[in-house]
């Protein structure tokens, strides 16, 4: 096999139950109906799509917070199954998240410091000056000093909470990294420092990327390839240009359109769409 | 990079203390409190360097004399004395630590019981939660006095077991408290980023989420703090708490009943003490509340 593939999911299912009142009916929610993508090592996968389309919910299982309900996950060729094996911190170093929400994802009653050696304490046997020193080693690479160590996340800004937060990602040396809309709750400049300096690290660690997002302009800029997903389902998976060239499925070339455009041909072409 | 720390943040734990002082400090009547209660651990501490006479010695030659400014007062008894001829004002002295000792023990319990019962209630949900809650939801459908009367009268009346069943009815609205706390906390982004990061179930429930709900908890203490010295009061005074010649408040209070309209000074000092008591603390409680509460906090 030529092509490096570190995370491959082959039909996943995922279905959340609810109970009406005591004795009423079992509700099923499929989030995820058989999902199926593979992930070459330090590439970047986007996952497009409109709220509550699932995207979290893959997040979720590829991050082994949540069980798939049916389908395989195989992570560098080895299949995980978190209903049934322990997840040793030897999987645990393997795929990191980064959340959307920069003021919601960091703990407000801990340390910058703490933050960031917390997984190696939990995860590894390195001794207490060692994983200071790779802390402080980890917030210069993601542009923050080594004077941040001991402040608190609410003297920061949004970007560069997301920073800590992505220094975090990284502290285990992730293959993989999980990107929930990581810059959708950031203003645009500070969108391009973190698009820039995630591709730096991609770059130099090697990183493999999901970048989960429903701003176009981003995808575009940063993705190899391009999955778009709706209502659980993958409507349309290719690279990049092939997917923004050529867009097969309906629903994606309405995606495309959503993107608000000036000139003055998409616009007319838009109107005669919508009559 | 163009986003720059501000530097005037508190940057210790030093400062984030000064930072609760200057909002605790708008509040005075928090402040006085705060000054009040400083001065009764003083006195408590300190009470057989203080008092003037021992708590149960009795002056056979002294019955039921006034205080010092009426008629038949003495300086030897500032503020009279009982009908057994024991001074009050060293009574009160002695008393205080009782009071105190009451609030702390019964706090504390009820604090760290009722922490852990909600933090697994919210944690673990389900029919964990359903029990633990609806066990409270009964303990909180009796009226709290009358429950901790029965407890007292079940386990035998005295000043510990009086402590024990006051704590058992104060501790449903900690398990409430906490539990409502723990469940916002959980569904918020850093438990999970903690999970992924390998934090553990218990690691979880009290280094991540629980520094996070101690606001309303701190709040909630200082409040029932003056409950507890309250309930216990009340208790002696119905004789089911401390018993005589313990120099507890309330039971000062019940021994004084039939003195009211003869020598009401025996009655008055063992209720304005209560009252005082309770009275600073739900200051500091209230001043603690705006303190603490980022909905209330005036910036």
């Amino acid at each position: 096999m030529a092509e490096d593939i570190i995370l491959e999911a082959r039909d996943l299912v995922r279905e959340y139950r609810s109970k009406e009142g005591m004795f009423g009916k079992v509700n099923v929610t499929r989030a995820l109906k058989g999902i199926s993508f593979k992930l070459e090592r330090g590439k970047t996968l986007a996952v497009v799509g409109e709220s509550g389309c699932g995207k979290s919910t893959l997040a979720r299982i590829l991050t082994l917070i949540d069980p798939a309900t049916d389908g395989d996950l195989l992570i560098e060729g080895k299949k995980i199954d978190i209903a049934k094996q322990k997840i040793t911190p030897d999987l645990r170093s393997k795929v990191q998240i980064v959340f959307q929400n920069p003021y919601g994802s960091l703990n407000p009653r801990q340390r910058i410091g703490d933050v960031l050696t917390e997984p190696l304490m939990l995860n590894t046997d390195l001794p207490a000056q060692e994983r200071r020193d790779k802390a402080m080693e980890m917030l210069v690479k993601v542009g923050l000093g080594p004077e941040h160590f001991n402040r608190y996340p609410h003297m920061f800004s949004g970007g560069q909470r997301q920073r800590v937060a992505i220094a975090r990602a990284l502290m285990l040396n992730p293959k993989l990294l999980i990107l929930d809309e990581p810059v959708s709750a950031l203003d645009l400049s500070v969108q391009a420092q973190i698009l820039n300096l995630l591709a730096d690290l991609q770059e130099e660690f090697n990183l493999t990327y999901l970048f989960i997002s429903h701003d176009l302009s981003v995808v575009r800029y940063i993705a190899d390839k391009v999955m778009v997903m709706y209502f659980g389902e993958v409507v349309e998976y290719g690279t990049r240009d092939e997917v923004f060239d050529n867009p097969q499925h309906e629903y994606t070339k309405t995606l495309f359109n959503a993107t608000p455009r000036a000139d003055i041909a998409h616009i007319k072409e838009r109107l005669a769409r919508t009559g | 990079m163009t986003d720059t720390t501000q530097n005037s943040a508190p940057d210790t734990r030093l400062e984030v203390l000064k930072g609760f002082w200057r909002h605790f400090k708008t509040n005075r009547g928090a402040v006085f409190g705060l000054y009040f209660f400083i001065v009764l651990v003083f006195i408590a501490v300190f009470a057989p360097l203080i008092a003037p006479h021992g708590a149960t010695v009795q002056y056979r030659d002294a019955l039921l004399v006034p205080p010092v400014w009426m008629d038949g007062g003495s300086w030897n008894h500032i503020l009279g004395t009982d009908a057994v001829g024991r001074d009050l004002l060293s009574r009160l002295i002695y008393g205080s630590r009782f009071s105190l000792f009451i609030g702390v023990v019964v706090v504390s319990v009820a604090l760290v019981v009722g922490i852990c019962l909600g933090l697994v209630a919210g944690t673990f949900r389900g029919w964990i939660d359903t029990v633990i809650m609806r066990i409270m939801d009964i303990i909180l459908s009796f009226p709290s006095l009358l429950l901790a009367l029965v407890l007292v009268a079940i386990l035998g009346p005295s000043l510990i077991n009086a402590m024990i069943a006051i704590a058992i009815v104060q501790q449903p609205y900690y398990v409430r408290l906490t539990r409502a706390a723990v469940i916002s906390e959980m569904s918020r982004e850093y438990v999970m980023a903690a999970r992924v990061s390998g934090v553990r179930t218990l690691r979880l429930m009290f280094v991540t989420v629980l520094p996070n709900c101690m606001a309303p908890l701190i709040v909630q203490a200082a409040l029932s703090f003056s409950t507890a010295i309250l309930d216990a009061a009340a208790l002696g005074f119905l004789g089911m708490g401390a018993q005589p010649p313990t120099p507890e408040w309330g039971t000062m209070l019940a021994e004084a009943r039939e003195f009211i309209l003869r020598a009401p000074w025996v009655v008055t000092f063992p209720g304005v003490a209560i009252l005082t008591t309770v009275l600073a603390i739900n200051l500091i409680g209230d001043g603690l509340r705006d303190a603490l509460d980022p909905k209330l906090k005036r910036s």
